[in-house]
């Protein structure tokens, strides 16, 4: 008895680790690419050159600013809760990990029979997880703004943590909508429904629309990034940061941005399908595993594309103040998610009836 | 009123319609044109691997020059310590030795000639002055260095290469062999 309730599926054990280690340390590398795309498209769209002296076109960039980091002095300030202003950037980094547990990356691997699902944990409330590790993201924010204890960065604490929870409820809002349509809340699910470039995004653009914007709200990303406004209120919650402290912050904040882009490919964009192409028979042709393989390099191909958009809009739209932003949460997204919810209710009605 | 210019621009302030309050139309025309600025050329020079040229009158730091069988030219008349407004060249003359003959043209020669290039206004009045054609300023300019001592040029650095014993060295320093524009100039081309 003892002995059966202990058995682990090795294998299974085994492949589960393998892909966390991968997909962590995939949305590192990414995450600090991010940085340099960001600095290289930055440049690229202001008629400049951008970062052009550590490597070929500047690709060791990110290694420099890393190691620049952790070289710099780490400062705790004397009157701030230093438990708390540790766990700030742990917590916000991760919250900003976990998140990528229930994406699938692709469908599956055929090896000695077994299939290995690229997915670490297919939990059947996939989107709720994800809601909900979204939402803990907030304590990152606000526990690293209240230990600093420093009044202007508890004020870029507060003003952050009640966007992103503005944002969340529109964002919700959306969602059920597409819901609405999948009947699923697991990502693989939906996924799969969208295979043969059914995307979701010819039946719900504006709950794309909806979901985009407050993707950015809940990434802290430019037109909404008030919680740091880098180059006019002050650093924001992290003022008090330095070194890799502040690394974890803006670390995060880019993790986090891989993680929504690959959350909205997954939702709207048909996450791993091969566009205008039959999946189902192009593994049949060729093979599970170069196709499972090929269909991760599309989500990643998709995922860049987001990233790209991300990095696009930081550079165009300039920044909303305190006020038009809540004005565009509460008063624009909310009730527009909830129309687009019963204009969606209302037509699945009628095609069933 | 009567417009100043032709450039004045009515504001309009009339209140946004439906279609402009959306701001999409113009998020969606904002990011048209970021985008379209990533195909543009770039007006940066990358510079330390490429310069703009200069025109052949740009005064950057001096150069001492030697004639063609690569002799001084300095006589250490002083002359253009005299004409500089900064009082940045400073030197001390030397009699020539009888077997120095083949180091320097005249009699007399500059034993220590400096430049603090911290003081220098790149005037070229010392160009000017000189009746040797011994001083020019040459098109490099930008220096470098850790101590304010470094900026006090000495003959090592100022003297240009003997075109006897280094022509390479000479031609480059003359801004010959290549596409930029000389250097320094030489007789010919001041007369």
């Amino acid at each position: 008895m003892h002995i059966t309730l202990l058995a682990l599926d090795w294998t299974l054990f085994i492949d589960k680790v393998i892909l966390i280690v991968i997909i962590l340390g995939l949305s590192l590398v990414i995450a600090m690419y991010e940085t340099w795309a960001e600095r290289k498209v930055a440049a690229l769209m202001q008629d400049r050159r951008g970062p052009n002296r550590a490597g070929p076109g500047g690709l060791l960039q990110p290694l420099a600013d890393g190691l620049k980091l952790f070289m710099k002095e780490e400062i705790v300030p004397g009157s701030s809760n230093r438990l708390l202003f540790i766990l700030g950037p742990g917590l916000a980094m991760l919250t900003a990990m976990m998140t990528s547990a229930v994406v699938p990356w692709s469908s599956y691997l055929e090896v000695g029979g077994r299939h290995f699902d690229l997915q670490v944990a297919d939990v059947n409330i996939g989107i709720l997880y994800v809601f909900g590790v979204v939402s803990m993201g907030v304590y990152g924010v606000m526990i690293g703004g209240w230990a600093s204890n420093n009044k202007f960065s508890l004020l870029a604490a507060v003003r952050g943590a009640s966007q992103i929870i503005s944002y969340e409820l529109a964002m919700g809002l959306s969602i059920i909508s597409l819901l609405m349509i999948t009947g699923s809340l697991s990502l693989r699910t939906i996924v799969q429904e969208q295979q043969n470039t059914h995307y979701y995004i010819l039946y719900q653009p504006v709950g794309f629309l909806i979901f985009l914007v407050c993707s950015f709200a809940e990434c802290n990303r430019t037109p909404f990034d008030l919680s740091e406004a880098d180059n006019e209120l002050n650093m924001g919650f992290h003022l008090e940061y330095s070194s890799m402290k502040l690394g974890f912050y803006l670390f995060s904040e880019y993790v986090n941005v891989f993680i929504s882009s690959a959350v909205m490919a997954t939702l709207y964009f048909g996450g791993y399908d091969i566009p205008f192409v039959d999946d189902a028979a192009l593994a049949q042709h060729w093979g599970q595993n170069p196709v499972a393989i090929l269909q991760a390099v599309c989500f990643f191909a998709k995922i860049v594309c987001f990233i790209f958009f991300f990095i696009w809009v930081r550079w165009t739209i300039p920044r909303f103040r305190y006020d038009q932003l809540m004005k565009l949460g509460w008063k624009m997204l909310i009730p527009l998610a909830i129309l687009n919810m019963l204009v969606t209710g209302f037509l699945i009605l009628l095609r069933h009836h | 009123m009567q417009p100043l210019t032709s450039k004045a621009k009515v504001v309009d302030r009339r209140p946004m319609n439906m279609w402009e309050r959306m701001y999409l139309p113009a998020i969606a025309k904002g990011m048209s044109i970021t985008f379209g600025h990533m195909f543009k050329k770039r007006p940066t020079v990358n510079y330390p691997e490429k310069t703009r040229p200069f025109s052949p009158v740009f005064r950057g730091l001096h150069v001492l020059n030697r004639d063609e069988e690569g002799r001084e030219r300095c006589t250490a008349c002083g002359l253009c310590a005299v004409a500089c407004p900064a009082e940045a060249i400073t030197m001390e003359g030397a009699e020539r030795l009888p077997s120095e003959e083949g180091l320097y043209r005249e009699e007399k020669y500059a034993a220590k000639y400096e430049i603090n290039m911290l003081r220098c206004i790149f005037c070229g009045l010392c160009e000017e002055a000189c009746p040797k054609d011994a001083i020019y300023l040459s098109e490099t300019f930008a220096p470098s260095n850790y101590t304010r001592k470094g900026f006090i040029y000495g003959k090592e650095e100022l003297l240009i290469p003997d075109p006897k014993t280094d022509p390479e060295a000479f031609a480059r320093a003359r801004g010959e062999h290549g596409q930029e524009a000389p250097a320094v100039k030489t007789n010919s081309q001041m007369r």
